[in-house]
């Protein structure tokens, strides 16, 4: 059955019409419940650097919420170092802050968040610094969390996540194993220079005496290299924040 | 429409029973003997790609069953009106509507399946099997038997890639479902006894090999051969 070029054209003006407002009225439904999901996800993500996954992963979504707000407060610094509350007369907070969004800026420009994490209910009662990062991985986005203690120094603990690495290779940086490597490593050599972890190639050495060296993963070599890049640059974006940190305990130690 | 009437003006004899002897056949002819992976050897990009682990795998089995199912209904329904020259696209339009819902919904009320698997179910767009039966079957078939048409070949599918993803996961993580199945073993007999996963199994490579052992044992069991 042959029909007329101005039935095929109704009929394909109909057909996008009804899936668009489909699709558009499912997004909005649904949008709140999605931004929800994400930032849970986040909290998770922050959480993740900190305690075991383990604890996390029985935790419902409500304690996970009440847990972040009770032990984990934030603030908002620029590249050197100096906290920022508002900016262009809109008030800055580390949850409006898109990181992804900041990494197209130029680095000056840029907003750092930087989430605490403390006591229960006690943010003068500091047990770990957590700053985000964000970098590319071999085929997509790479990003994630590192806590460092309150040396400054030390790492306490890190997560990453990715957007597409290869399943079973790049994909791993994901898995508890892989970041748990980092933990106790130092991101200052003993002269004072920021020179951060490397992830090494190839896998199954014992990095145990090299305090900037972490175990690498077979086959994922370009991936453990975005993740070096990413430690290197964010790190080297909150030196100034770092360092102000570091001097301070510093001198309450003497 | 005209066409609806036409169609009830034929359907005059007494209706077929809901589940006839060839509506189960619709069923159960892609289940084993024409199994859309096996035998017409399609979906095979999705059989190796999300079979690392048995829980992703059978969330995209869901989501392909949903799809497969739905945009067979749709197509049928639309099928007298769908101009032959479009019908490609117009097909295609439903699909792609019908995952991007899939991901919309997995991103709202699964997140992390979402993050795990919003790549491979982005894909099902692809999956020849959907397009196939549309084409194939629901450009020239009533719905309801669309939709058996729709669930049998999305079955087949899904029971074949949860099969391929048993063996992998097993051999390549030592698990079933994320429990540590080689743990378990390895207590049994002792601190000594440990079992070495294969790392060959994680790779797309050793889902080439089971689906090809599969092939192998079900075509040397209903001695099928391609001509």
């Amino acid at each position: 059955m042959q029909q007329s070029n101005t039935y095929i054209i109704t009929f394909s003006v109909i057909l996008t019409v009804v899936l668009g407002l489909l699709l558009s009225g499912t997004s909005q439904v649904l949008g709140p419940k999605q931004k929800e999901a994400m930032a849970l996800d986040n909290k998770k993500q922050i959480l993740g650097a900190l305690i075991p996954g383990e604890e996390i992963a029985v935790m419902t979504p409500e304690e996970v919420n009440s847990y972040y707000e009770s032990r984990v407060s934030t603030i908002v610094v620029d590249i050197n170092g100096k906290e920022v509350k508002e900016r262009d007369g809109v008030a800055v907070t580390a949850e409006t802050v898109d990181i992804a969004k900041n990494y197209k800026k130029p680095k000056e420009e840029r907003l750092f968040p930087v989430y605490i994490y403390h006591a229960e209910g006690n943010p003068e009662d500091v047990a770990n610094y957590v700053l985000p990062l964000y970098g590319a991985g071999l085929w997509n986005a790479i990003w994630g969390y590192i806590a460092l203690d309150t040396d400054m120094n030390t790492v306490g603990g890190i997560t990453l996540a990715h957007a597409g690495e290869t399943p079973g290779l790049g994909a791993r940086i994901t898995e508890q194993e892989v970041q748990s490597r980092y933990v106790g490593k130092e991101i200052y050599d003993e002269s004072g220079n920021l020179v951060a972890v490397e992830m090494q190639k190839g896998e199954g050495y014992d990095y145990s005496g090299s305090p900037h060296k972490v175990d690498g993963m077979s086959g994922a070599t370009i991936t453990a290299k975005g993740v070096n890049n990413m430690l290197e640059n964010y790190l080297g974006y909150y030196q100034a924040y770092i360092e102000t940190k570091k001097s301070s305990t510093t001198v309450a130690v003497l | 429409m005209s066409a609806e009437t036409v169609e009830k003006a034929i359907a005059k004899k007494p209706a077929e029973a809901l589940l006839s002897k060839r509506r189960k056949k619709l069923i159960s002819d892609p289940l084993v003997d024409d199994n859309p992976v096996t035998i017409q050897v399609l979906g095979i990009c999705s059989a190796l790609a999300v079979t690392t682990q048995m829980k992703p795998t059978l969330v995209m089995a869901i989501a392909v069953i949903f799809v497969i199912v739905m945009s067979n209904f749709v197509i049928s329904l639309m099928r007298n009106t769908v101009p032959g020259r479009v019908r490609i696209i117009v097909q295609l339009a439903v699909v792609a509507t019908l995952v991007t819902l899939v991901n919309e919904l997995l991103k709202a009320f699964a997140f992390d399946m979402y993050k795990e698997l919003s790549v491979f179910v982005g894909l099902i767009i692809t999956n020849c099997i959907v397009m196939g039966r549309l084409e194939a079957f629901a450009m020239g078939n009533k719905p309801y038997d669309s939709v058996l048409d729709g669930f049998g070949s999305a079955l087949g599918y899904s029971w074949i890639i949860l099969a391929v993803a048993f063996f992998r996961e097993l051999f390549g993580s030592g698990s079933l479902f994320g429990l540590p199945i080689y743990d378990y073993i390895s207590g049994l007999f002792g601190p000594d006894f440990t079992l070495a996963t294969n790392g060959l199994m994680v790779s797309p490579v050793g889902a080439f090999m089971i689906l090809g052992i599969i092939i192998w044992v079900q075509r040397t069991k209903t001695g099928y051969v391609e001509h």
